[in-house]
């Protein structure tokens, strides 16, 4: 929308904004690759992969700093008005959004690591799909950001429910291998973590498309997301134990 | 372009405006020369006669002694009754050329009759008012002098009247308008008051060039040997005696001319120096 | 939430609270109204409320038409003849575009400040004493209060009370546009009209302007052109954008400059004019 208006009079002034949507756009795709790589790292049980992402998180950390400083130089000198204004706010909120995403990430890197010197506990096709939508999310988040789409951004703000709903999943079945052998709890915990780690990230590419609605189309989406997280609620009791 | 040939041309310019300067200053000094050698003089001729008499004594014959008293004193009456009478009618018609006439065609004839009778030859003056005061009321006067004086006066102040309210920008009128203020008031409350230095300069102008005219009076207020305050009857003043008494054959009566004419030349002068120093205010 | 936007936009945080149940009163309802300088139209069909003591900013580039509406509603316009207006500019059920109205008295009603100060040539009291005894005959130990009162609310008494009775051109320029600000208000109108108030000001003078704008809109409703959209953003709690003689958006400033209806609009404020 804003590209196909005429350009900013002032041009480094343009050139700054496009700097700062790239910015966010390479935040972006580092984020979506620590998910994937922690996911794959638990997966795969490969610590190697997993020592590499926690590592990485540093430069994600860096990232947000410069983003934050561009900005506020950005408030400082330009004084935006109107769509610029919503861009380098949105900016600002998203990249600490991203920089929380890649905490998650970590952390999931980390406990993989330990999960991997654990017995294997049953399939891990719950943490597989999850990450997968969680990914989708977070780049369709991105990419309604740097497009400019307020489309693409109602859309990923209305598919985290998918997300939720396996995380629900996940949650009775850890309690479930809790319960019947507490020499899993151990490694059902630490993936319990990860799973709500997982779920977090769902949560903050949510964010991240209502900010980038806002930035594009300067109103909020409406309050209430559906939502299908449920474990705040969940109860798994002994009596449900399957007989055996 | 190399710097062989940028150093030549820059040369080359210096050298020109060398010659510019000497030519200018050179003008200068010609005209100051001029002016100098004017007002010395004045001074040389005219210092040696100035002395109480001329203050306090009126024009006698040839031979006897007397003053200037009656020039001096014909000449402040008849500037002054000219200043009276062509101030008012110069503001008044500046100001409407000014703020009331600005585009109208009524008002462009005005300013351009007001123009030309400001560059039109004193001595035509006279001659209007010999036949509009003289010729019908059947003698010279003093008050005649006095009308030609103040037609001398009058584009004078028109003139610069028009140009100090001009000058005013447009939003101090606007501001006085956006109070609610009638226009009159507009006029006289501020717009006068705020272009008065200009407008006192002008009449000052004006007075100064009136009161050094001879022309006009020539076929007005004559002139007249003896003390009269008579407005009905011809009337002395400084030019006219000076230009009488200039031309005659009487030592004494050109070494007074001389003297009158060193007080007119110093009276104008100073007229002109206060108006300077108004206008710098 | 609310309490974090209330101060910085208080007018629009007031204009926003207002809606619909209880809005402010309009003071000022201009309709349909064209302006033509000769043949040109230099305004369209406008539409606009002033709500009542509230700051109204129009913007817009150079030509849009904003300036000549301030000079509309005090008919300033009527003193140039070739430009006329038609339509309506609604006060209090009365349309003052009307023929029979009182200029000196609606002026009275409506006061402006111009874009250059514009001190008359005399003292301090008298150029607040000038525009009060225009309308009303006040005594001197009234008069002296009124100079006071004016003085005050234009936040120049305690710079100016000792020379009251030197020559109001001796002052700077940031003080002498506050003096006209005083000198407006002490005629006591309705309506303030500031055409492009601090653009002659340097940045400390016309921060003391605008502080003095957010206090005036207690007791007057004020219209101020402006080209410059942070001032306009600072100030107004409704913001109009006008071009080529149409006003394209009025909205409240926070809306208006954060997120605009209209393309154009969105175009002016973020500086891609093309």
């Amino acid at each position: 929308m804003d590209e196909r208006m005429a350009g900013h009079t002032v041009r480094s002034y343009a050139e700054e904004l496009n700097r700062l949507r790239d910015a966010i756009a390479r935040m972006g795709g580092l984020a979506e690759r620590q998910v994937a790589e922690a996911t794959q790292a638990l997966i795969q049980r490969d610590s190697e992969l997993a020592a590499e992402v926690v590592r990485r998180d540093a430069a994600l950390d860096a990232l947000e700093r410069e983003i934050e400083e561009f900005c506020i130089r950005l408030l400082a000198l330009r004084q935006p008005m109107g769509q610029d204004l919503r861009l380098i706010v949105a900016a600002l909120k998203v990249s600490h959004n991203l920089e929380r995403i890649g905490d998650y990430a970590s952390n999931v890197a980390k406990r993989s690591i330990v999960v991997a010197s654990l017995p294997p506990l049953g399939s891990l096709n719950g943490f597989q799909r999850m990450a997968r939508l969680v990914q989708e999310n977070l780049q369709g988040a991105i990419d309604a950001l740097v497009r400019g789409d307020a489309a693409r951004a109602g859309e990923v703000w209305a598919a985290d429910e998918p997300v939720d709903e396996i995380y629900n999943g996940i949650f009775r079945e850890m309690l479930t291998h809790m319960m019947e052998d507490p020499r899993t709890i151990t490694a059902a915990t630490h993936l319990l973590f990860m799973a709500k780690n997982l779920e977090r990230i769902g949560d903050h590419a949510t964010n991240i498309a209502e900010t980038v609605h806002y930035a594009v189309r300067g109103d909020t989406l409406p309050e209430d997301r559906p939502k299908a997280d449920a474990s705040a609620y969940a109860v798994v009791r002994p009596q449900d134990r399957p007989a055996g | 372009m190399s710097a062989p040939l940028s150093a030549a041309l820059h040369r080359r310019r210096r050298r020109k405006d060398a010659v510019i300067r000497a030519l200018c200053l050179a003008a200068t000094l010609i005209g100051l020369f001029f002016l100098a050698s004017i007002l010395l003089t004045l001074l040389w001729r005219g210092l040696p006669a100035l002395s109480g008499t001329v203050f306090t004594q009126v024009t006698k014959p040839p031979g006897s002694g007397g003053g200037l008293l009656n020039p001096i004193v014909g000449s402040l009456i008849q500037t002054g009754i000219g200043t009276l009478i062509g101030t008012p009618l110069g503001l008044l018609v500046g100001t409407y050329l000014a703020e009331y006439a600005r585009a109208s065609r009524l008002g462009d004839a005005v300013r351009f009759v007001s123009d030309v009778l400001l560059s039109a030859p004193s001595i035509l003056v006279g001659l209007f008012v010999y036949q509009l005061l003289v010729v019908p009321f059947g003698g010279f006067s003093g008050l005649a002098g006095a009308v030609a004086l103040a037609i001398i006066i009058i584009p004078v102040v028109v003139r610069t009247t028009e140009d100090s309210l001009r000058l005013l920008p447009d939003t101090l009128r606007e501001a006085v308008i956006a109070l609610g203020a009638p226009k009159w008031k507009m006029v006289t409350l501020v717009c006068w008051r705020a272009a008065r230095s200009g407008i006192l300069t002008g009449l000052l102008l004006a007075v100064a060039r009136a009161a050094g005219e001879t022309a006009p009076l020539l076929f007005t207020s004559l002139g007249n040997l003896n003390w009269s305050l008579d407005l009905a009857q011809p009337m002395s003043s400084l030019p006219v005696t000076i230009y009488n008494y200039a031309g005659s054959a009487f030592e004494d009566w050109i070494a007074l001319a001389w003297t009158g004419a060193l007080l007119i030349t110093f009276g104008v002068l100073g007229l002109n120096i206060l108006a300077r120093s108004l206008l710098r205010k | 939430m609310a309490g974090i936007v209330m101060h910085q936009a208080g007018g629009a945080a007031r204009a926003q609270a207002h809606s619909a149940a209880e809005r402010p009163p309009v003071r000022i309802s201009i309709r349909h109204l064209d302006f033509y300088y000769g043949t040109n139209r230099a305004l369209k069909g406008i539409s606009l409320d002033l709500p009542d003591r509230q700051v109204t900013g129009m913007i817009g580039p150079s030509g849009c038409g904003k300036s000549t509406l301030l000079r509309v509603l005090n008919r300033m316009y009527s003193l140039y003849p070739g430009q006329r207006a038609e339509g309506e500019v609604v006060m209090d059920g009365r349309n003052i575009l009307a023929p029979d109205v009182d200029l000196n008295e609606l002026r009275a009603r409506i006061g402006m400040v111009f874009q250059k100060p514009t001190p008359f040539p005399m003292t301090i009291q008298e150029n607040i004493a000038f525009g009060v005894r225009l309308h009303e005959r006040l005594g001197k130990a009234e008069m002296e209060e009124r100079v006071e009162w004016a003085l005050t609310r234009a936040a120049l008494w305690d710079e100016v009370k000792d020379r009251l009775h030197s020559s109001a051109l001796g002052l700077s320029g940031g003080q002498q546009q506050r003096l006209c600000i005083a000198r407006t208000i002490a005629v006591r109108p309705e309506v303030i009209l500031l055409d492009e108030p601090t653009s002659a000001l340097d940045p400390i003078s016309t921060l003391k302007i605008e502080e003095l704008i957010d206090e005036l809109k207690q007791d007057f409703t004020i219209a101020i052109v402006t080209h410059n959209m942070q001032q306009a953003a600072r100030c107004a709690d409704q913001v109009a954008f006008f071009y080529l003689g149409e006003l394209v958006e009025v909205a409240p400033a926070a809306q208006l400059f954060t997120a605009p209806r209209h393309p154009r609009t969105q175009a002016y404020i973020t500086g891609r004019f093309g």
